[in-house]
């Protein structure tokens, strides 16, 4: 089985994704992570003007199964939550990196984006 | 994200696994894990494992939710291979058995099997069983019973045990390894046999078993099932067991899904909604009075008996969550003023509600209609205490 692993996003060995636009991070969880977890029933996040911190949790993703952390890639101000996966969680299932999208955080430091995991790294962790 | 599978014990879905590379869906010791017959068949068929009871049992096939609405809608088959079988014969055969399981193992003809539980002197139970009566062997009366996964060997040791020290004449044997177990389950399940089977599938009522063929395969075939549907169970011969398997087509189903369909009928999970050590329950806490018939003599009788007279403090029920969240085992209940009056034993999203549900043990005072606290993560979440099954036909 292999998964999406898109070359325009960074990764945590965790299964967090990132991208950015250079004025923010966005963060979810990856393909692979999706399907660890099978039907995702519940997310819960952190509210906009909250602070997350690097390597820290943020928020918990529940499917039927499991219960699972999850952990900021990022330090800094969450400026956006997808609300719409109160409502729908089975978007992470159905879209891990488009719509199932989950902060938008305002990083302290840009750059520490560049130094998580590359695309090929991750698609290697997960090999 | 590290995932931590919310169950414990010997469940579908045990330990917390890091998602790392190298991760494995399951304890350390899979290894040593036992295998279904059709293991290979089920990893080609691209089902995802876990460790159930020391068994590498399929969690899923598909996905947790459409297995759970075929069996519901339609019909599905799950692999249940790891439950043990344990085989009692002779002249005592029935005796035995009657004194370690507290049903009425008497009122059982050939072709007809109960469910019940198996306790120790002071009532609690070690574990939960179908107890099926066979036709004789050679004359003497022949019992099987189906404990849990991976509960053979005790069970085994524990009925030698008890015929040596009570100098009675049955023969016991640990047969888990030689069947294959399938149960199909549905509202479809019973065409699905009828055909399989060329059968009266339809003339078995319910605890009834009987003799079929399926796929050219002797099988014994109980109208039994642990998901709240009609269906049947199958016990089929280790060796044989995949033209049965393929005869019997419809949705696989893996132990997720199992999990999902019986938490919603309120059925007891072995090992997670009693346990000997971590959740030591009574067949009264339990609320499966039905299972015991205390005008018989068995290990345990005297203390249910007790039990029975001076009243449960707790007992098992059900709730619904009212607000965003899953309620999971080991969570804590409260009242809306934060006083402890119970805790979760299982817990998931119902796939047929789509609404948060839990099963546990609450004051035996708090009645159904009531609203409580589950502590969620520390927070208080409102949920109403609702007597299960949470879906009726």
């Amino acid at each position: 089985m292999s998964f999406d692993v898109p070359e325009d996003k960074r990764y945590l060995e965790s299964h967090e994704w990132t991208s950015t636009d250079d004025e923010t991070v966005r963060v979810g969880i990856t393909d692979f992570a999706q399907d660890e977890l099978g039907d995702v029933v519940f997310v819960e996040l952190p509210s906009v003007g909250d602070t997350v911190t690097a390597g820290e949790t943020f928020g918990v993703v529940e499917s039927i199964k499991a219960v699972s952390d999850l952990y900021s890639p990022v330090t800094g101000e969450v400026v956006a939550v997808n609300e719409a996966l109160f409502d729908e969680p089975e978007l992470v299932n159905d879209d891990p990196f488009g719509d199932g999208w989950m902060l938008e955080v305002d990083a302290d430091d840009p750059t520490g984006h560049d130094a998580l995991l590359s695309p090929d790294a991750y698609a290697a962790q997960i090999e | 994200m590290i995932v931590a599978f919310v169950s414990r014990g010997p469940d579908c879905c045990s330990s917390a696994t890091g998602m790392k590379k190298g991760y494995t869906l399951g304890r350390d010791d899979m290894d040593m894990s036992r295998m279904p017959p059709l293991h290979t068949v089920h990893d080609d068929r691209g089902a995802k494992f876990t460790d159930f009871g020391g068994w590498e049992m399929p969690v899923s096939f598909d996905s947790i939710r459409e297995e759970h609405a075929a069996v519901r809608e339609r019909a599905g088959i799950f692999d249940v291979s790891h439950m043990s079988e344990i085989d009692v014969t002779g002249p005592d055969a029935i005796e035995l058995t009657q004194r370690l399981t507290t049903n009425d193992v008497t009122r059982l003809e050939p072709g007809n099997s109960q469910y019940a539980c198996i306790t120790t002197d002071k009532g609690i139970i070690l574990d939960d069983t179908i107890v099926y009566r066979l036709a004789d062997r050679d004359g003497e009366p022949l019992v099987r019973f189906v404990p849990n996964a991976g509960h053979d060997q005790q069970m085994y040791d524990r009925w030698v045990d008890h015929r040596d020290e009570w100098g009675l004449d049955a023969t016991v044997e640990n047969v888990t390894d030689e069947w294959a177990m399938f149960a199909v389950q549905g509202p479809e399940a019973e065409g699905l046999m009828t055909e399989a089977a060329d059968s009266a599938a339809a003339d078995l009522s319910w605890t009834e078993f009987e003799s079929f063929e399926i796929a050219g395969v002797r099988c014994l075939v109980s109208r039994t099932g642990y998901t709240g549907e009609d269906g049947f169970e199958v016990l089929c011969p280790a060796s044989d067991a995949e033209p049965v398997w393929s005869a019997l087509d419809c949705q696989p189903c893996g132990l997720g899904a199992r999990d999902t369909l019986r938490t919603e009928m309120g059925y007891l999970l072995s090992g997670q909604d009693f346990d000997p050590d971590e959740e030591p329950r009574t067949p009264l806490e339990a609320k499966i009075e039905f299972t015991v018939a205390l005008d018989t003599d068995f290990v345990g009788r005297d203390a249910i008996a007790a039990q029975k007279d001076a009243g449960v403090d707790e007992r098992f029920t059900g709730l619904m969550l009212e607000e965003r969240g899953v309620p999971r085992h080991g969570y804590e209940v409260t009242d809306t003023d934060g006083e402890p009056i119970g805790h979760l034993t299982s817990g998931t999203m119902s796939p047929t509600l789509s609404e948060p549900i839990g099963l546990g043990y609450l004051n035996a005072g708090v009645e159904a209609g009531e609203t409580v606290h589950v502590r969620v993560r520390g927070e208080p979440k409102e949920a109403t205490v609702t007597t299960p099954p949470f879906i009726t036909d």
